[in-house]
């Protein structure tokens, strides 16, 4: 079947916009808050985010790489090649703000929990996705900030591409 | 490929090039790891491993040792020494009473060549190699190769000279074997009776004169004269080797360009190098050391990982 666009071009900036604002409500002027993205395709919505919140906020928020691979629970289960993991700063009671493309089972997101961990203790913990696949939960995490809750089966595989690699924005539900 | 073709690492004859390049980058990784102010991961923490050392170490061992627990490992430690080995228990028998034990990995050194692959066609477990006699010892290898491509960056067409007692070491073939592979050119350079008699077979060239090979290599890699291995005299004496195999600093400094000095240790100052050679900003023998952890923890990491 033909994949299924979900959120493209002007529809992503929006979204992306969206959850900017809507963090800049939480944290203000981000004087405390820090942003880390999850290896391998979290890092590039992390960083774009970053990129939109320094348009309107005239200033650098931190933003580092977390790789989870020698976190995860199933490494045994399939094959992981390990990414680089790239944070410049302590997270020491400091807000983080945790991004990663697509929330699915939450393992993921479990692993960079324990990950974050050997940084700092931080204060307090918020989680970005960009899209939620909605009902596949295995473990209970949910996000803060959404910006696209799905409904999806298992077997679908939701694809989503930047133009810093893939050439252009787009978010896919593939069958 | 992120996925080794083997089940043990018994020594680098038996990996692809492919496998040594996801070793090392693995490593990277990890060398990432052990630089954060946590340095532990819980990777291989349903993982039990047993350090069976039948012949003395100390860097090997400590490598191996922090490594695992870095990995979050469960660790069993024997040595020879203190064991039932010495009421004449065979090497088959220790190991199967240690693995009844529910050990899910092995790291073996000993002292007869083979001993490691003789286990793994014996034993359920993943075996790794810290050294079999004169024949391999692949970890050490592939920290040495992971320390120079810190240095040199791709290794292809670089030139690398490993200097000293060849006939008994491990390291020199294993490291032979590993630098091919990678593409770089191999010289070794001793006295003629310390290099092995077809060693040209495997592809490097020979030279004993130490000025020679120095000035055409990128790296040197200073070995130990083994003595505990050495039945017969090789050569007449110490200070005779010194004179003519031994890297002091008026050399070092008196070559054309600033070549990388290198050696696995443990090092007899004044034999094979001095002091302020082994101390001084060409030496990474330390570098080497650091590096040894991360990349024992790549190798454990991909071998527990295998399906």
């Amino acid at each position: 079947m033909k994949p299924r666009v979900l959120l493209e071009n002007k529809q992503l900036e929006v979204t992306l916009k969206r959850l900017c604002y809507q963090l800049i409500e939480v944290h203000n002027d981000f004087s405390n808050t820090v942003i880390i993205g999850l290896q391998p395709r979290g890092i590039y919505l992390a960083h774009r985010i970053q990129k939109i919140l320094k348009d309107i906020l005239k200033k650098e928020v931190p933003c580092g790489d977390l790789d989870i691979t020698f976190y995860r629970d199933d490494f045994r289960k399939k094959e992981l090649k390990p990414n680089k993991t790239n944070i410049d700063f302590m997270i020491e009671d400091k807000y983080v703000i945790l991004v990663d493309d697509v929330l699915f089972t939450g393992r993921t997101i479990r692993a960079g929990l324990d990950a974050m961990l050997a940084f700092g203790r931080p204060s307090d913990v918020e989680l970005l996705v960009l899209v939620d696949r909605r009902f596949s939960r295995h473990v209970p995490i949910q996000a803060k900030y959404v910006g696209l809750t799905i409904d999806s089966i298992e077997s679908q595989n939701v694809k989503v591409e930047w133009s810093e690699t893939d050439k252009k924005d787009r978010v896919t539900l593939i069958d | 490929m992120s996925q080794l073709s083997v089940n043990h690492l018994l020594g680098i004859k038996y990996i692809t090039k492919q496998d040594i390049e996801l070793i090392l980058d693995t490593a990277k990784n990890f060398k990432e790891v052990i630089n954060r102010p946590i340095k532990k991961v819980p990777s291989l923490r349903d993982i039990t491993v047993a350090n069976l050392f039948f012949e003395n170490s100390t860097r090997t061992r400590l490598s191996f040792e922090l490594a695992q627990k870095r990995l979050s490992a469960d660790v069993v430690n024997f040595t020879a020494a203190s064991s039932s080995v010495k009421k004449g228990e065979t090497l088959i028998d220790t190991v199967n009473n240690i693995l009844a034990m529910k050990v899910d990995m092995v790291v073996m050194r000993h002292s007869s060549a083979g001993a490691a692959e003789f286990l793994s066609k014996r034993v359920n477990a993943k075996i790794v190699n810290a050294g079999d006699g004169a024949h391999e010892h692949p970890t050490q290898a592939l920290l040495d190769a992971f320390s120079m491509q810190e240095r040199l960056g791709d290794l292809k067409g670089k030139k690398i000279a490993i200097i000293g007692d060849i006939l008994h070491s491990r390291v020199a073939l294993s490291n032979i074997f590993c630098l091919q592979k990678l593409g770089a050119q191999v010289k070794v350079c001793g006295p003629t009776t310390l290099i092995p008699k077809y060693i040209e077979s495997l592809g490097v060239t020979v030279e004993t004169d130490l000025r020679k090979t120095l000035e055409w290599c990128d790296v040197a890699n200073m070995l130990r004269i083994q003595l505990e291995r050495q039945d017969i005299k090789f050569f007449p004496s110490i200070r005779e080797y010194t004179m003519l195999y031994g890297l002091d600093k008026k050399l070092l400094d008196s070559l054309s360009k600033k070549i990388i000095i290198m050696h696995p240790g443990p090092i007899n100052r004044g034999v094979e190098i001095t002091s302020d050679v082994a101390d001084c900003s060409q030496s990474i023998i330390l570098d080497q050391v650091e590096n040894g952890v991360a990349v024992r923890m790549a190798v454990m990491f991909l071998l527990a990982g295998r399906q």
